[in-house]
């Protein structure tokens, strides 16, 4: 009785290593995806010159009183690649977004938006990294979802495709229900 | 014999040369902030190789850490500061050593609490076999003692 025991523990330990295993293949518990620790806050500076007019600073001031997308690039990675198309169809409807070329050569990142089309508002060049520590990022493509009141309220590491929209971003582009534009005409009253 | 000798020991030497490649050179001001510098990029983790600490990874964004680490402590941050620094923005996964708390809760006790899961069967195991007869009865006991005393 006792070694069906050992036996049955065995296949149940067998079981629950191959549901994580499945779960963690399809996304869930994937430890190399590590949280950030912005959601729900105040979105980190940007403050780095423009790609294409270094006299001018990026700033996240620039983007306030609307939700809008910061998107870490640069061409040596290939996801940036495969999602570039994805964003100039999202920055067509409309959708404002704030790219940072990250530790990459400028003449460079100018001549993949020149092939393949620019969907940002404005670029920050960030060679050596420090607005990505600054916001946590670890990894190209990530992006983030700023809302009109400057706080960070989704992230996305790996390519923006439409499933990745759908499920983590569309929601925070959804017409601004009358209950909550009031709450932000008192916040926006009391600052 | 000779040219081999002379081979191996070129090879060896070369081989120092790209271990000390690994980590660019730093010139420290006093011998405290290079033992600070030290010790604090071997105790945050590389966000992109992620079994690998600041000290050990190639990786560029360890490098651009290295680099900051170095820029505070030269900005006479403390090494506490500038660990908070990271995890302001990483959270406590850049470090080797997490703080206790609720959610590292498992990860510091886990190994403790497997063990008495672990010794609490071998020692009613090993009870229970005492408890049990021997496995041989009086009379085998006998025969094998006279078996024994032929010899």
């Amino acid at each position: 009785m006792a070694r069906y025991g050992l036996l049955i523990g065995f296949f149940i330990l067998i079981g629950v290593f191959a549901l994580v295993l499945d779960r963690m293949g399809s996304g869930e518990y994937n430890p190399r995806d590590i949280p950030t620790e912005f959601i729900g806050k105040a979105a980190p500076g940007i403050n780095v010159p423009d790609l294409y007019d270094p006299s001018k600073v990026v700033k996240v001031s620039d983007m306030q009183g609307q939700v809008w997308l910061l998107n870490v690039w640069g061409t040596w990675c290939p996801e940036c690649w495969r999602e570039h198309k994805y964003l100039n169809e999202l920055s067509l409807k409309g959708i404002p977004i704030v790219g940072l070329n990250w530790r990459d050569e400028a003449v460079e990142a100018k001549k993949m938006l020149d092939r393949m089309g620019n969907p940002f508002v404005s670029i920050g060049f960030d060679p050596h990294s420090s607005v990505a520590m600054d916001w946590g990022v670890y990894g190209a493509p990530e992006t983030f979802v700023i809302n009109a009141q400057g706080i960070v309220v989704a992230k996305h590491a790996g390519g923006i495709t439409p499933t990745v929209w759908a499920e983590k971003f569309a929601k925070h582009f959804q017409p601004v229900q009358p209950s909550s534009a009031q709450n932000t005409m008192k916040s926006n009253g009391t600052l | 014999m000779r040219p081999f000798k002379i081979l191996l020991s070129l090879v060896f030497l070369l081989s120092a040369f790209s271990v000390q490649a690994k980590i660019e050179s730093k010139d420290f001001p006093n011998e405290q902030m290079e033992a600070d510098y030290t010790s604090l990029v071997a105790e945050l983790r590389c966000l992109v190789c992620q079994n690998q600490s600041l000290s050990d990874s190639n990786a560029e964004l360890a490098v651009d850490m290295r680099t900051k680490v170095f820029k505070m402590l030269s900005e006479g941050k403390s090494k506490a500061e500038i660990a908070d620094f990271m995890v302001v923005r990483y959270g406590d996964f850049v470090l080797y050593r997490p703080p206790v708390k609720s959610s590292t809760f498992l990860l510091w006790f886990g190994p403790l609490i497997f063990f008495v899961i672990a010794a609490f069967i071998v020692f009613s195991f090993i009870r229970r076999q005492s408890l049990e007869k021997p496995a041989i009865d009086e009379q085998e006991q006998k025969k094998a003692h006279s078996l024994l005393d032929d010899e």
